[in-house]
């Protein structure tokens, strides 16, 4: 732990989750119908259902997991806003008014509207669960880990709180009061990140960043010389070097443990280029043999793990200088761009005493951040990693549009017009807030806040770097960003459960009101699966984890969105192979890949597929499918009048 | 529970005519990020040109976010006009 609990911040987070409950429980109580609870009645106002996106959209991956990825590879971790947000431009332009047009509470109904199809029925509503419970996972994995600095609750606590009140929010009121959350929310979001900006742009860049008023931890290097017996003589006696440190296991990692004042401590070897070597100070964590975790060489609670991120040498305007004071938002990208970064490197190594996660420095010019390449390989990559990239892309670009929480808030607006303003609307708000999140990324990745750790910290620990009260209102809004993006994703899985299986699939035939419960139940039940998942994945970055769910979203409902607008021979049973296919390959190729060998504790490179990212293969398999099995069968049309009365 | 929307919605006359627009700015944009995604992938080199005294990638992933929301106001701006021709 790195950051001390603070009553203030407890205080205003508590204020915000009641705030949000009271508005829940009152509109609650205005929520009686299934037009009510699944679309808000069909009457929220453009402008504030654009902002709304905008909350929906601008989730825990958005706000945490992009700011963490930029804070630790510049600008790759940038590369995942300008994905989200071209995305949106398939949903303006080719999705929005339609599907305003063909549906009424789910995606179900306007993929059926023209079939009234039992296998779409089913695997559309497979879909908004799958697809649903994925996005849900990074949502779950940021509550865990906004609780435990705000709180000092461990990760698992976080997940189960969020998990709570969430079901209680959706239990209580369904969309309405998700869209108000969502709302505030977003404009709050809004509101303080250009706030957070501005702190940035004001303070500029120092080469010794202030952390809240507290000194920026000073990393120092010894030099050593090796002696004539093989032992490393260092310039400083206070530390002591093992008599076998060229055979030791850190050795072989480029690395040497000395010990002074019986801590332990890990330093970075490099060649002095006289035969000598420098020492760089690292930051280790080791899990003992007994479980007991020691954060450089003491308990968490000795304070020995410092937050990092700081600049070697700041170059602005053709000068060396030690601090810049404010500057403008292009000064600022062109001092960083020429300026050296210090961004950290991992090493594990594994010994007898226990599992080391060692990080160490690596100076960075500022042009190598400003460009791609920190964290996808782009120069000389391999075509397996060119494939990667591109598929990454490739999901982000089409799984906007094919999300069922996004696609559910077209219901909510009264008409095609108005879910096309409130497209407009989220994508100016969206496309601003994802410039400022270049600012904020980049802010942490210099002011010495990152917890190297856990880079999806990087935001709100950037706002504590301006006082206890910015990180304060910080943290609420990001925890009001899962807490609105989780509700909204539970609403859309209650109604592919209650409206699409159990009213539509099995024609249970529920009155309104049982309707409305069995949607609660389904909540509840889906609340409990995120709660469980969120444990499982915690540590993986939030927005890494969002790219997985887009690649399912885009191979298992785009398809079908798009051909059955654009494509006359689009049949029923096409519809539903291409769910069906989308869904099998995307999760499929997912289960298989390197990431996920690493949470079943495999090695990746045993994986039976080198690459993560799955879309570029899933999405035009299940195009395929739909295309193949169309053609096959027979495209059998049904009146609205008569799939009204079918399942009236 | 029957299907189509929640609200009574009215002929839309224009709706041919925003889909038409909507495919066509569609293609713009897509071959816009494609060929971001493309240079990055085949000549990444490119992206450390200097523009603006900012390399391109940063330029290009600014004008993409800019671009989207041009795009999308000149997309609403046709529409909102066809509606109010073709809908009297």
């Amino acid at each position: 732990m790195i950051y001390a609990q603070s009553p203030l911040a407890i205080g205003l987070f508590i204020s915000f989750v009641l705030l949000v409950l009271g508005l829940s429980f009152y509109l609650g109580r205005r929520t009686t119908s299934s037009d009510g609870y699944y679309a808000a009645g069909g009457n929220v106002h453009w402008f504030t259902n654009g902002i709304a996106f905008a909350g929906d959209y601008l989730s825990a991956a958005s706000f945490l997991g992009i700011c963490g990825m930029i804070a630790v590879s510049g600008y790759d971790g940038w590369m995942y806003s300008v994905g989200y947000l071209a995305g949106w431009m398939v949903a303006l332009f080719l999705v929005a008014e339609p599907m305003k047009r063909l549906g009424k509470y789910t995606f179900t109904d306007a993929l059926d509207s023209k079939f009234n199809s039992k296998s779409i029925q089913l695997m559309a509503a497979v879909s908004t669960l799958v697809v649903s419970v994925f996005y849900l996972i990074p949502q779950m994995v940021g509550a865990g880990t906004l609780v435990t600095p705000l709180l000092g609750l461990p990760h698992y606590a976080g997940v189960i709180i969020v998990g709570i009140v969430v079901t209680i929010i959706v239990a209580t009121a369904g969309m309405a009061s998700t869209t108000m959350v969502q709302f505030l929310k977003g404009g709050m979001l809004l509101i303080f990140s250009t706030v957070l900006v501005v702190g940035v742009l004001v303070r500029g860049f120092s080469a010794t960043p202030e952390n809240d008023g507290k000194a920026y931890h000073e990393f120092i290097t010894l030099q050593a010389t090796v002696a004539a017996d093989g032992q490393l003589v260092l310039g400083d006696p206070s530390y002591t070097v093992p008599a076998n440190w060229r055979d030791s296991a850190f050795a072989e990692a480029g690395m040497v443990k000395l010990v002074k004042d019986g801590i332990d401590t890990i330093w970075y070897l490099q060649a002095d280029g006289q035969g000598g070597y420098l020492l760089e100070e690292t930051l280790f964590q080791v899990q003992l043999a007994d479980g007991t975790r020691l954060y450089n060489g003491a308990p968490a609670s000795e304070g020995r793990f410092f937050p990092v991120g700081h600049m070697k040498e700041i170059n602005m305007g053709g000068e060396t200088v030690l601090q810049t004071g404010a500057v403008g938002p292009l000064a600022y990208l062109r001092t960083l761009q020429d300026s050296t970064i210090v961004l950290w490197g991992t090493k594990h190594v594994r010994t007898a005493e226990g599992y080391y996660s060692i990080y160490y420095q690596k100076p960075t010019p500022g042009t190598q951040i400003l460009r791609p390449g920190l964290r996808f390989t782009v120069d000389n990559a391999t075509a397996g990693e060119k494939f990667n990239f591109f598929s990454l892309m490739l999901a982000l670009f089409c799984g906007t549009a094919a999300l069922p929480h996004i696609l559910i808030r077209y219901y909510t607006v009264p008409s095609q017009a108005a879910a096309r303003k409130s497209t407009l609307v989220a994508i100016a708000a969206i496309g601003f807030f994802y410039i400022l999140t270049l600012f904020m990324g980049l802010g942490a990745m210099t002011s010495g806040v990152i917890n190297i750790m856990d880079n999806n910290m990087s935001a709100p620990l950037l706002a504590l770097s301006f006082g206890v009260i910015l990180f304060a209102i910080i943290s609420s809004i990001a925890f009001a960003t899962v807490l609105g993006t989780v509700s909204g994703l539970i609403v859309a899985s209650s109604g592919a459960v209650a409206h699409d299986l159990l009213d539509n699939f099995f024609g249970l035939k529920m009155r309104d009101k049982t309707k409305v419960l069995a949607g609660k139940i389904s909540a509840v039940v889906v609340g409990i699966i995120a709660i469980y998942l969120g444990i499982v994945f915690e540590g993986m970055n939030v927005s890494f984890l969002v790219g997985w769910a887009f690649a399912i979203a885009a191979s298992a409902n785009l398809p079908a969105i798009l051909m059955l607008l654009f494509w006359k021979r689009t049949t029923a049973q096409g519809v539903a192979a291409s769910i069906g296919v989308g869904i099998v390959s995307a999760l499929g190729l997912i289960l298989l890949s390197p990431d996920m060998y690493v949470r079943y504790g495999l090695l990746p490179s045993d994986a039976p597929i080198s690459f993560n990212s799955p879309a570029a293969i899933s999405i035009p398999l299940s195009f395929l499918a739909l295309v193949v099995v169309s053609l096959m069968t027979k495209r059998v049309e049904v009146s609205e009048e008569a799939v009204e009365g079918a399942s009236a | 529970m029957g299907h189509g929307p929640a609200v009574k919605l009215g002929k839309d006359n224009a709706a041919g005519y925003k889909a038409k627009i909507g495919i066509t700015m569609f293609f713009v944009y897509t071959l816009t990020y494609f060929i971001f995604v493309l240079i990055n992938i085949t000549k990444p080199t490119l992206m450390q040109i200097q523009v603006l005294g900012l390399n391109m990638a940063v330029v290009y992933g600014i004008g993409l976010i800019v671009f989207a929301f041009v795009l999308a106001l000149v997309y609403n701006h046709f529409c909102t006009q066809a509606e109010n021709r073709l809908n009297k």
